[in-house]
Formats: C-alpha cells, structure tokens, sequence
C-alpha cells in the first residue's frame, strides 16, 4: 500500500474502531488519542500525560497495546482499534469484573488504560513473550508472577496508587482463563 | 505541533525517493521518539514519510549462523524471537529493559538507531542547547547533569545517547545496513553514532537520504553465555545511569575471549575497547575484572551531579562479568 504525499492541511483518514468504520477529514497531525476522543466522542481513553509516560491513552491495535497519545491516527489506518468502549459485549469484559470486585480503582482516571494494557499484556505473556524479570529469556517456561504483572504493567500509572488491587485483578482474571 | 504533510511508502525505494522530493522532511517508524519530540517543537519537519510499512521488515537466519534484522520490527518483536533469545540474550534483555510494554510494540529496530537524546535541556527549548541549536551553549555543563556522559564529552555537550538496544548492538558488532539515493551500503555498529566533538547536533553518520534497512548480528556463538544489566532511579520504566552489555567466554580459568560495552555514559553506545583488552587471555577473577573496569573509566570525567557514574560504571562492569564467569563455567 503506497499513498502519495498528502497535503500538510487536511486528509481522508478511515479508522476501524471497536468494529466500526468511521471517515474523518483530519490534520496528519492529529493524534489517534485525538480523534478517538475530539472527533469521534469516545472519550474513555484518558489524556495523563500526552508524552507517553502515564498510559492512560493506551488502546489495542490489532490486539496489541500502544499508546494512543504518541500514535498519529493518519498511521493507524488499516488497522483495528480497540479502546475500552469496545470491550463490553452486552456485558462487561471479565477483566473489567475483576476491577470493580477488587477495587482496582480509587478515581478511575487511570483505569480504561489499565485494563487495555493488561488485555494486551496477557496476550503478550501467553505468546511466550519473556520481561525484563523473567531469569532466563532463553528459557520458554515462566511464571505469571505478581514480579512479572508489576513489571509488565509499569508503563501505567495510577496516581490514587490502586497497584494492589490492579494486580489482583489481573492476576485472578488470567488464572481463571476467562481472559478474551 | 506544527502540521506536516504525511505519506506512507511501499518501497524503500519509494521511500528514499519521496525523502528527496520534499525539503526538511524526515522518515516516521513507529513514533515514539519523533512524535513526542514533534509535539515539544524540538523537530518541526515539513513531511513525514512513513516507513513502518517497508518490507523491510522480518528477521531472517543467515548462512554463517547470523541474523539480520528488519528495520521496521518492532522492539516486542525482536526480544520474542526464538534466535534472538537462544543465541543473543543479552539483545533480547536490553530490549526488554527499555522503555514499557506499549511503547516496545510500537517502536521499530531502526528507529532505536535514530533516537535523540533524553537531555532534559535539549527538550527545554528555552535552555541554551548546542544539539538543539548550534552555537548556543550547554546548560547541562554546570547544571543539574544528574543522566549525562562522562566519557567521549566536548565542551560543547555531555548528553548521553538513550537506547538499551544499541548498547547490546555495539557488543556485538552489529553491521548497520542502508540504503540510500547512490545505493546502498554497510557502516560498522562503533561508526554509525558520533561523539559530540564540535557538532553534536549531528548524532550519527547516516546520509541525509540514507535509510536503515536492517541490523546484521554476525554470528558470535560466545553471546549464548552474555548479559545486559541496567541500573537506573527506578526499578521499571526509566532511562539508565549506567548499563552494561557484556559476552564472556573462559576455559581453564582465564578469559578467551570478551566482549563489552557501556550505556548511559557517552554520547554513543560505549563499546569498552580498554576493559576487553584487559580482559583478553587474563585470570576470570574479580581483580581482572577491576583491572578491566579501572582501564575503561581512566580517562572518565564527571560533571558534579553526575560524578557517581564513575564508579557506579566500574562496579557495574565487574557483577556483570563475575556474573558471566559464573554462568560460563557452567556451560
């Protein structure tokens, strides 16, 4: 897929999100935390930071978790976006649950963020994906350790400091296997 | 952020091409650096040419035992691979100790290459800044210079290049490969970052119209027994004081061979000629691996803040190769 050098004022950007095909008219210099929360109103990815340090903008590209904030939205044509509004399915995601059964919160800013990250974390630990704790990267056996979800997860911060419930959370949704 | 005109290309070629039709335009990987940098006004370019697409993407086994990797693979991606694990761990440790999970599913290899440095005075553009802005000065010589260099400084500047990864490259003798408008060509991992000198706002020798490819690993069956180890302000998440990346291989209690290099303390991944020189065909004990650490850090120099480097550097150097010594007697 080539596309010619578009005009620096405003382009023709179709983004799938949660399912969904929307056309937008946008600067390339929008961000897809932008348009996802000033063009198209799905305002549950949060803007902490907007440098990529906090992780309150992460959101699911084709399963995987990036940060939205340092994404331009123009890059991510062509691929499935899925905030948080996507993962409730008539009923909550079994991860969102385990947030509100252990208190993985205390003001939620932080929260849509978390739960994508730890979605696309989960996934990344079961392609066998080792940490910068995991003892031997050589090795294909690890533990789904509170040391590893820690680890895995710090690249969202909660300022309210929910991390014991947050992990909890995690772990217990990735034990029972009811994970998506 | 100012506004740019954006294109996504096929091709390398492509690419290149499309680099030279429009001025002050740059090359976009997965963004993580440039776009935040964009944001702070620090790169205003008038075009971004998007190369996450390229083909030249995919890691592949070499004839001779090597790997070579794609310019546009992402860091998760690079650490997961089965021959990156098995026969480099200490490429696949180095990248997992940088930046977070997100950010490693974005960024790509050749981006790694291309990041500017985290100097909190070339972010602050009311800071005088010689990378920023030629001529200027250097606000961290004399200020809070906490994460800068103490080797390979000019008066000019003492920032530190940032990356994990190339830290492990430059151990390893990565071979960086380009392509550019006159063809493509092949720049040795020590030769493709630069010491500041009297221009550090050129970081490193690429061409203006050249691209990164992909990154060759020769083939080195010594980097099975290796290790990075990062020491920083945090446990998680945080950019290095100090980093070592180190291979060892002993046989009857003298080292064979070695190879080492540092992070966090230059203004390029710190490949330690003096300590592997030290190293070579000595005892694998700890008063070598001092000797060894003592001889890579003699000509270093602090800069107030950030004089704990020094020794914080050597100490690092001999855990990681007592480590090695370890593990090594094992295989």
């Amino acid at each position: 897929m080539e596309h010619a050098l578009r005009n620096a004022e405003t382009a023709t950007v179709t983004l799938q999100i949660n399912g969904a095909l929307h056309t937008l008219e946008i600067e390339p210099r929008v961000s897809l935390l932008d348009a996802l929360r000033e063009y198209l109103g799905l305002t549950g990815s949060k803007k902490g930071c907007n440098q990529g340090a906090c992780g309150a903008c992460t959101v699911l590209a084709d399963g995987e978790r990036v940060l939205s904030c340092l994404s331009l939205a123009i890059q991510y044509e062509g691929r499935e976006i899925t905030t948080i509004e996507g993962l409730a399915n008539g009923e909550m995601h079994p991860l969102q649950e385990a947030f509100l059964e252990h208190d993985g919160f205390q003001c939620g800013y932080c929260t849509p963020g978390q739960i994508c990250s730890a979605i696309g974390m989960m996934r990344e630990f079961e392609s066998g994906l080792p940490s910068a704790v995991t003892s031997d990267v050589s090795s294909t056996a690890m533990k789904f350790s509170d040391e590893e979800i820690k680890e895995r997860m710090s690249g969202n911060l909660c300022r309210c400091g929910a991390y014991v419930g947050i992990c909890e959370a995690i772990r217990e949704t990735y034990q029972s296997g009811a994970r998506r | 952020m100012k506004n740019f005109a954006y294109a996504r290309a096929g091709t390398v070629e492509a690419a290149i091409t499309m680099l030279g039709r429009q001025p002050n335009s740059k090359f976009l990987g997965g963004g993580t650096n440039l776009v935040d940098l964009m944001r702070e006004n620090i790169e205003q370019p008038d075009a971004l040419v998007d190369v996450t697409g390229l083909q030249a993407g995919g890691i592949s086994e070499l004839p001779d035992g090597g790997i070579s990797i794609g310019a546009s693979v992402r860091n998760s991606a690079v650490a997961n691979h089965r021959l990156v694990r098995e026969r480099y761990p200490l490429l696949a440790q180095a990248i997992l100790a940088g930046a977070s999970g997100q950010i490693r599913n974005m960024a790509t290899t050749g981006g790694n290459l291309m990041q500017r440095t985290r100097c909190y005075y070339f972010y602050d553009e009311a800071a005088k800044c010689n990378k920023r802005e030629p001529g200027t000065g250097c606000d961290a010589i004399g200020g809070f210079n906490r994460m800068h260099a103490i080797l390979g400084t000019s008066e000019n500047c003492i920032a530190t290049h940032p990356s994990d990864m190339c830290v492990a490259f430059a151990a390893l003798d990565a071979i960086v490969h380009v392509t550019g408008s006159k063809g493509e060509r092949t720049i040795p991992f020590e030769e493709f970052h630069r010491l500041p000198g009297n221009t550090p706002n050129v970081d490193t020798n690429l061409g203006p119209d050249e691209l990164i490819t992909a990154i060759e690993l020769p083939a080195l069956a010594m980097a099975k027994n290796s290790h990075y180890r990062k020491v920083r302000d945090r446990s998680s998440y945080a950019f290095a004081l100090v980093s070592v990346a180190a291979a060892l291989e002993t046989a009857n209690g003298k080292v064979r061979s070695a190879r080492v290099a540092l992070g966090g303390v230059a203004h390029k991944p710190w490949r330690a000629h003096q300590a592997e020189r030290v190293l070579n065909g000595a005892d694998a004990n700890a008063e070598t691996f001092r000797r060894a650490a003592e001889a890579e850090l003699a000509e270093a120099r602090g800069f107030g803040y950030n004089n704990f480097k020094i020794e914080l550097a050597k100490r690092t150097l001999v855990s990681v190769l007592s480590e090695l010594a370890e593990s090594g007697k094992a295989q």
